[in-house]
């Protein structure tokens, strides 16, 4: 999984190559098969892997932990925020994931501990992860895509769905 | 619980959908954008081959990707009658913005009507006339009628003065040179309407008097200016709110230093550094935060001045500029007229302007320096100006304007490469009208007029005064009980007897009533009050030509239907010119109906060729069919030749003699006519230029390079602007009165009054009021929370805001959301106006008090900092 504070700085490059569109810099997956099955009814959302991203154990109080969902080229992170939000889950209710790719044009997002909002280093977007990654100010004409988590009795976090679509990709699920 | 759309997937652009050119129809950026339509019942498919894109879209694409689009730039809309696909997203390939899209234009699909997909289903679709007490749909036949009627008998009993008009004068969106046209030959050719005014303010002005007076267009500079200057100087503009991707693209690289190859190969001999900004404001925005990330803090320089002292600022630069000999002598000399009248008149002393502004002396003196002191080497520095409603909404609106091109002409940096001095705008530009000198000036200040009882009819286009003007609770009211007299005298005759109708209209606007028709895409605040709804179409339901910031025309093609049957303006006007043209003759009034001939017009292309192609400066070179083959780059106005034929150096015509140019304070300066100048009529004639043709068409990059300006010897002329306090009358009275400055603007995720967002669950989610920004001490004595409803009121009015906290609001200084339809700013914005009927919506003072606790649609809503902040 890629450190999202390292991609700032590629974030950053790309920005200052001035480059109108710059190449793909995530690694390729493996190719997926195209959902094409004939005489299938296709369903209203796209089908969501369960994933687990981690267990709350790992989680510390207000720090980031690097995640990808629903696949390894969609970065994003884990936040165990210390007071329940809406969409939290976790025993307490705080436990939140977003997606890290910015809605606006894909650069990494970074987050802020002190104001607890994942910010953009490209454009200067702001998202609230105490509100449903709420578009404080920014370019996106969108809120941050956040996970659908369930935990288990294990502790083991599974995100199980995004509510809204990835930046750089036209299907959730590629 | 932030909105979320739950949109997880959308359907692919096929490799041959329809590629449309669009240019953001909200602000004066003019952002490039391409729709691409297609087949309902067909998608792409994300192999190369599949899609537009020719990319595998099974692959998670990277940043700045050409290949994405996000579910607010993708809809359903009817297209020649037909549901299709639509997708209007930015275009990589345009010089303006590059690809990047704002939070505003990347929504333009999103906010379109859409019948599938519940879209701004409050676009109006029929003509809506007031009918057994309330708004019923009616043909636009019967609804011409009756307007006609009305306003023809209200003009023959009282003359051409009792029919007042509000009407946009601007590109883009509600308006655009078509639009401004079919108004502008509707009331200014047909008819001599005096008592009109602009859809944002109360009179038929210009924002810009001053500059125009002193020869100097105000759209005189290029994007690219911002990426050549040593220092950008900014006054009373949030740009990376308000101007989003000309700041993003085109400032930002000067910022960071990346334009520096850029400045060493155009401009080789002398020093360059990445720029040095200044920025006047009495708060603290986003825009600084972005610039002190970007430049570093020691190379941005906020001035916090004291609300509306900007004047002094300007005068105490070009005194100690001119002190330090630091002015382009040469340039003077040669371009400009009146310098030493202007410094010997606006003398200020550095502790003259620090005890007025509340800045210090050293301040003023680095910021002077900034833009000033000669490189090293002795080169002169370039410095760009650039200004907004800070200052066109500000105290002294005339003479500040001219106190800050005197600077820069004195420093010589209007015409050359990285200089200007320029409005930064609201809406794009799109004004062709005939000669509107018969206004006169200073013009009437309508909404005075209409509250004290004048006029009888009242024809409004694209304005809401109840949202965007000031002193509007006052307006509102008497603009209510008037229209209501005319209601009731409505309501007691049957629909189906026309005379009878007529009579009963005219007899109520005779008992103080006023007629109210209201042209618009949707139910506005105002047209509450209105009799007659038209419905217009809007920007791509429509081809519509406009200009941007740095004078680039383009083309927005139509790529879908209007909603029912609605219309363009131009064709709305037209149409309206023939009923009335039908109803003078019925009336025996031949010579009258006489003068609304030539309103024959099909199509918004015979409307551009009637106005624009023909009475524009440059206007003969342009068609629709050139337009489109030169895409979202376009060409900068004014054009001066076509492509292998070369630059003409014919003088165009807006007159009725060749080389004649028809004065008008309204439009002229920014398009860089020249009004007062008779260019020598020639006997050679201008190349045809064939519709059909689409060579392209060539532009002018900047204004005044030749250092020849807009006056009758072409010298530059500089103003005297003494400073004289709080110019407008009362503020000074209610500064002293009320406890809170209520400075205020527009944010990031609103376009203008919101008039379509009001629709859009994304922006009303974020923003169910307008926000009031407040120093979270001043909320503490007021016992606010975040969200918190609150009053703000004064002598002028009352309205609501919900608190938001903020450091960067100074004690007793807010700044609370403009012109939003859930809590009117204008209410408490005094009457007063500057010597040509120009608002002063900035300086207002106000007291504020707790209504309620955070309502329901607030909870949860982010009150954090706005500014971006770095990995902590």
């Amino acid at each position: 999984m890629k450190r999202c504070d390292l991609l700032v700085d590629l974030g950053r490059r790309r920005f200052l190559s001035g480059a109108g569109v710059a190449a793909a810099g995530v690694a390729a997956s493996a190719v997926l098969p195209a959902n094409e099955t004939k005489a299938a009814v296709p369903t209203a959302r796209v089908t969501y892997p369960s994933t687990r991203l981690g267990n709350v154990n790992e989680l510390k109080l207000n720090e980031p932990l690097d995640v990808a969902y629903p696949d390894d080229d969609a970065s994003g992170v884990l936040i165990k925020l210390g007071k329940r939000v809406e969409g939290g889950a976790g025993p307490e209710g705080d436990i939140v994931g977003f997606t890290t790719i910015c809605p606006h044009k894909g650069y990494p997002l970074h987050y802020n501990s002190e104001r607890r909002t994942l910010n953009c280093s490209g454009h200067y977007s702001v998202f609230d992860c105490e509100a449903g990654g709420q578009e404080t100010w920014g370019h996106a004409t969108q809120n941050l895509p956040q996970y659908s988590l369930r935990v288990d009795e294990k502790g083991d976090i599974y995100a199980e769905g995004v509510d809204e679509l990835i930046y750089g990709r036209l299907s959730n699920v590629l | 619980m932030a909105y979320k759309r739950q949109i997880d997937r959308l359907p692919i652009i096929p490799a041959d959908a329809k590629e449309h050119n669009v240019v953001c129809h909200y602000c004066i950026v003019g952002c490039g954008y391409k729709a691409y339509t297609w087949d309902i019942d067909k998608q792409g498919t994300t192999d190369p081959a599949g899609n537009k894109f020719n990319v595998d879209l099974s692959q998670q694409q990277g940043a700045d990707t050409e290949a994405w689009y996000a579910p607010a730039m993708y809809n359903i809309v009817k297209q020649d009658g037909k549901d299709v696909h639509i997708v209007i997203k930015p275009d990589v390939k345009c010089v303006v913005n590059s690809g990047l899209g704002s939070i505003r234009g990347a929504r333009m699909a999103e906010m379109s009507y859409s019948a599938v997909r519940n879209t701004e289903q409050q676009r109006l679709t029929d003509p809506m006339v007031w009918r057994y007490g309330q708004m019923q749909p009616t043909s636009w036949d019967d609804a011409l009628d009756l307007v006609a009627r009305v306003t023809a008998a209200v003009i023959a009993d009282q003359g051409e003065d009792a029919l007042f008009v509000s009407a946009y004068d601007h590109g883009g969106a509600g308006g655009g040179y078509e639009n401004t046209w079919g108004t502008g030959k509707l009331y200014f050719g047909s008819m001599k309407i005096k008592n009109i005014r602009i859809h944002n303010r109360p009179a038929y002005n210009s924002e810009v008097h001053a500059t125009r007076d002193m020869g100097v267009g105000e759209l005189n500079n290029c994007y690219e200016d911002a990426e050549l200057a040593d220092t950008i100087v900014v006054v009373g503009a949030n740009s990376l709110e308000t101007q989003t991707n000309y700041f993003l693209n085109h400032w930002i690289p000067n910022l960071r230093g990346i334009s520096q190859d850029k400045k060493q190969q155009l401009l080789p001999n002398e020093p360059h550094e990445p720029a040095r900004v200044i920025i006047v404001d009495p708060r603290r925005t986003v825009t600084i935060n972005a610039c002190e990330i970007e430049a570093g803090k020691d190379r941005v320089m906020h001035l916090a001045i004291n609300s509306g002292t900007d004047l002094a600022l300007f005068n105490a630069w070009l005194t100690y500029i001119a002190d330090k000999g630091w002015v382009d002598k040469a340039f003077i000399d040669a371009s400009t007229k009146d310098f030493d009248k202007a410094i010997a008149g606006n003398k200020t002393s550095l502790e003259e302007a620090a005890r007025i502004t509340g800045l210090t002396v050293d301040q003023i003196r680095q910021s002077a320096e900034w833009m000033a002191q000669p490189k090293e080497g002795g080169a002169r520095r370039r410095s760009m100006f650039a200004y907004e409603k800070g200052l066109i909404w500000g105290n002294d609106n005339y003479r500040t304007n001219g106190a800050l091109v005197n600077v820069a002409l004195a420093t010589g940096n209007i015409g050359r490469p990285g200089g200007g001095c320029v409005r930064l705008g609201g809406h794009q530009e799109g004004y062709a009208r005939p000669s509107d000198a018969h206004v006169g000036r200073p013009a009437a200040y309508v909404d005075q007029l209409l509250i004290s009882g004048q006029g009888g009819v009242h024809h409004i286009w694209g304005c809401d005064h109840y949202k965007t003007t000031l002193n509007a609770l006052q307006f509102k009211q008497a603009y209510k009980r008037r229209t209501d007299l005319v209601k009731d005298a409505m309501s007691a005759v049957p629909w189906g007897d026309r005379p009878a109708m007529v009579a009963a209209i005219t007899d109520a606007i005779k008992k103080g009533g006023l007629f109210s028709v209201d042209v618009d895409i949707i139910p506005t605040q105002i047209g509450q009050a209105a009799h007659v709804w038209l419905p217009a179409a809007t920007s791509g339901e429509m081809n519509l030509t406009s200009m941007n910031g740095e004078r680039r025309m383009r083309l927005t093609e139509r790529y879908m239907d209007p909603p029912g049957s609605a219309m363009p303006d131009c064709l709305i006007a037209a149409r309206l010119a023939n009923n009335l043209e039908r109803v003078f003759r019925e009336m025996g009034k031949t010579e009258i109906a006489d003068r609304f001939k030539g309103f024959d017009w099909k199509t918004e292309e015979d409307a551009f060729m009637d106005g624009y192609h023909q009475h524009e400066k440059g206007g003969q070179f342009v068609t629709y069919a050139r337009l489109r083959a030169m895409g979202t780059n376009g060409f900068q106005e004014p054009a001066v030749g076509i492509e292998g034929q070369g630059a003409t150096a014919q003088g165009t015509t807006t007159g009725q003699t060749p080389g004649m140019v028809v004065q008008g304070p309204a439009i002229e300066g920014a398009r860089g006519k020249e009004p007062v100048q008779q260019a020598t009529p020639t006997t050679a004639t201008p190349p045809p230029a064939p519709p059909a043709g689409s060579e392209p068409i060539i532009g002018t990059q900047r204004l005044y390079a030749d250092g020849k300006f807009n006056t009758k010897d072409g010298k530059a002329i500089f103003m005297e602007t003494k400073w004289r306090g709080f110019e407008a009358s009362g503020k000074e009275e209610e500064s002293k009165k009320f406890a809170f400055l209520i400075n205020n603007g527009r944010a990031n995720h609103i376009w203008q009054s919101a008039y379509l967002d009001q629709e859009n669950d994304f922006v009303m989610d974020r923003f169910p009021f307008p926000f009031i920004e407040m120093n979270p001490q001043d909320m503490a004595a007021l016992n606010l929370k975040s969200g918190d409803l609150v009053e703000v009121y004064n002598d002028n009015g009352s309205t609501q805001a919900m608190a938001y906290p903020t450091d960067r609001a100074k004690p007793k200084q807010t700044f609370m959301l403009f012109g939003y339809p859930t809590g009117v700013q204008g209410n408490v914005v005094s009457a007063g106006v500057n010597e040509f009927i120009i608002p002063n919506y900035k300086q207002t003072w106000g007291n504020i008090r707790k209504l309620a606790d955070a309502p329901e649609v607030v909870k949860g809503l982010s009150f954090k900092e706005k500014e971006y902040a770095p990995p902590v």
